[in-house]
């Protein structure tokens, strides 16, 4: 039996005197897909920025296949879980190219040659290989967020941490990278994903995870979770989503 | 009542700018009653004082002779405005101050050397411009104070640093300046967002000492103190202790700068970089200080020109700079005539002119290039 994926186990997390995260335990199995939702400032942000060490905790264990995360072990780590977050973040001074080779050549030490190659060929898997010349203010939102996608996937991680990924997105372009990540959760991607896209969720989600105020509120199969919430804060908060 | 329209509207061209030259005038210089003031006001103030700058400048100039008995309306028989004759007489001083005539072939090498390296940094589109850069902060002064100071080594003749002048030391502050306070203000900013403390309060203590010391004061301490620091048998040369005070100040003020980009770069960018594997110094160096950088072209420029006029400075502690120069020349009594100290004058604010123009203008133009090439960006 493989270890899980990711392993959340009693996390805590202060910012200052406040509570964020309050005792989060969550085990996500390799390939499972889990969706996560809750009002805004509940800690999910925080909560997927703690798995690839972008935020420090100061309680509990969060072990990435099966090994604890420890500070030495962040690197590691970094390479193997690729994260998209909710503004794109591609890199404004660099091309679509450049953006997805940068890291493959400086973090992983990957040839040029190769790691172009590689890029290109999961620009033209996401279908936008004609992008590649181009700079991130030449593209809609859409597209930078597919890039942004293609970016992460070029250091061929084993788990992808979505954070809102489609927020920032005008309707007409949230369709094109659900899509895209429907597509990556078929090749049995582990995903980790925040997001409020409830047709996504039902579709694609294993689990739903529930947060509120920090804490973990409800977990349940999507079918469940959207038709019978059991929490009064779930049923409150899908009452208001719809 | 609803609307449904049968037939798109193909597009038109834009109405077309009548009127002409006229209209132009009219729209854009006469355009009511305030801006037509404004634009008389101005068009009086320029017929006011251009006549007799063009006169001084060029009509009346005297633009030969042997001595300062040309340039005397006496003599000359009519009004004399600049005598530019005096600045053709003195070039050579002006240039290169008092380097053996036989040796100045060096001093033009390093002209030569510095006009090309500035070529290949400023040119964005030029090929391999890290290995530049790498020549310009590190190879370029070794090899160029080597040329200028000379050595039994490479087979030049030693010219001491009191023989350097004009033109020639005033370049040679300014380059110091410029090849130093970039980089030392670079890694003061970084050191002041630095997560170390001591290390953080030690770049703010720096910066905000040269911030709150004028140049002056900088200059004279340079002068007096730094050889109290150091161990009584070294000596510093006297060109270089206003040199590293120099260097240190302009770096103070280049660090805010570059802070200043550096703060106005999204956290994301970064953070995008960390969650890519890059370490830190990675995400610094290949993410945020690029666009840093280019954020503060303007800025950095104009402390550029600060630094290059603030260089004037260094003759009063002594140094034979441009300015000194120019005034031991207009002393010289061969060459008394009323126009000459105004000659000098305005000869120095037109090279400093020549200088502080090109810099604001290619700043310029880097700006409009950005610009162009990041359209768009949200
Ligand atoms: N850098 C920070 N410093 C202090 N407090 C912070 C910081 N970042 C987040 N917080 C606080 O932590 C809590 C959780 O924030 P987080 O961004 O994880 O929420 P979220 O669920 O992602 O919200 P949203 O849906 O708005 O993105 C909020 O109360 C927020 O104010
Ligand atoms: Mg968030």
């Amino acid at each position: 039996m493989n270890p899980p994926a990711i392993e959340f186990l009693g996390v805590n997390k202060w910012f200052g005197a406040t509570h964020v995260l309050r005792e989060v335990s969550l085990r996500v199995a390799p390939s499972e897909r889990i969706v996560i939702c809750g009002p805004s400032g509940s800690g999910k942000s925080t909560l997927i920025r703690c798995v690839n060490g972008l935020e420090p905790y100061q309680g509990g264990t969060i072990r990435i296949a099966g090994r604890d995360l420890t500070p030495a072990r962040i690197p590691a780590v970094r390479r193997d879980v690729g994260m998209v977050f909710q503004h794109f973040n591609l890199f404004a001074h660099l091309t679509v190219l450049e953006n997805c080779t940068l890291a493959p050549i400086h973090a992983r030490g990957t040839g040029r040659r190769a790691a172009e190659a590689r890029a290109r060929e999961e620009l033209a898997r996401l279908a936008i290989a004609d992008l590649a010349p181009r700079y991130p203010g030449q593209l809609s939102g859409g597209q930078q967020q597919r890039v942004a996608i293609a970016r992460a996937l070029c250091l061929d991680p084993g788990v992808m941490l979505f954070d809102e990924p489609t927020s920032a997105l005008d309707p007409e372009m949230v369709g094109e990278v659900l899509d895209t990540m429907t597509a990556l959760a078929r090749r049995g991607m582990t995903m980790l994903c925040v997001t409020h896209e409830m047709g996504f969720a039902r579709r694609v989600a294993d689990r739903v995870v529930f947060m509120d105020e920090g804490q973990i509120v409800e977990i349940a199969p999507p079918g469940a979770f959207f038709d019978h919430p059991e929490h009064p804060r779930t049923r409150d908060f899908l009452s208001r989503l719809l | 009542m609803s609307v449904v329209r049968e037939t798109l509207l193909p597009p038109a061209p834009p109405p077309r700018r009548t009127g002409g030259a006229l209209g132009w005038l009219r729209q854009n210089l006469f355009s009511g009653p305030g801006n037509t003031l404004t634009t008389l006001a101005i068009l009086a103030a320029l017929a006011l004082l251009l006549p007799p700058v063009v006169r001084f400048l060029v009509t009346d100039a005297v633009w030969s002779g042997a001595s300062g008995e040309a340039c005397r309306p006496e003599v000359a028989g009519r009004p004399v405005g600049a005598c530019w004759a005096f600045i053709g007489a003195k070039i050579n001083y002006l240039v290169y101050g008092s380097y053996p005539a036989a040796e100045r072939w060096r001093p033009n090498l390093f002209f030569a050397l510095v006009a090309a390296s500035a070529a290949w940094m400023l040119w964005l589109d030029a090929p391999r411009r890290g290995l530049g850069a790498l020549f310009v902060f590190l190879a370029g002064p070794v090899l160029s104070y080597g040329l200028l100071s000379g050595s039994s080594v490479l087979g030049l003749v030693p010219v001491a640093t009191s023989l350097w002048g004009g033109m020639l030391v005033t370049l040679v502050v300014s380059l110091v300046g410029i090849v130093a306070a970039l980089p030392l203000g670079i890694l003061l900013a970084l050191g002041r967002r630095s997560d170390l403390p001591i290390l953080r309060y030690a770049c703010i203590g720096f910066i905000e000492f040269w911030r709150g010391v004028p140049l002056i004061t900088v200059l004279f301490m340079a002068n007096v103190m730094l050889p109290l620091f150091l161990p009584g048998d070294i000596t510093v040369d006297r060109l270089v202790r206003p040199l590293v005070g120099i260097a240190l100040f302009a770096s103070a003020y280049m660090a805010e700068v570059v802070r200043g980009g550096l703060q106005a770069i999204p956290e994301g960018q970064g953070r995008a970089a960390l969650a890519l594997g890059l370490t830190r110094a990675q995400a610094m160096r290949l993410i945020v200080l690029p666009q840093a950088l280019k954020v503060v072209v303007p800025g950095i420029v104009n402390t550029l020109i600060g630094l290059f006029k603030d260089t004037t400075l260094v003759s009063i502690v002594g140094i034979a700079d441009f300015i000194r120069v120019l005034e031991a020349a207009r002393a010289d009594p061969r060459w008394s005539a009323p126009t000459i100290p105004a000659t000098a004058y305005a000869f120095a604010a037109l090279f400093y002119l020549a200088f502080c123009f090109s810099m604001a203008r290619y700043a310029g133009f880097v700006e409009r290039r950005l610009a162009a090439g990041e359209r768009g960006r949200s």
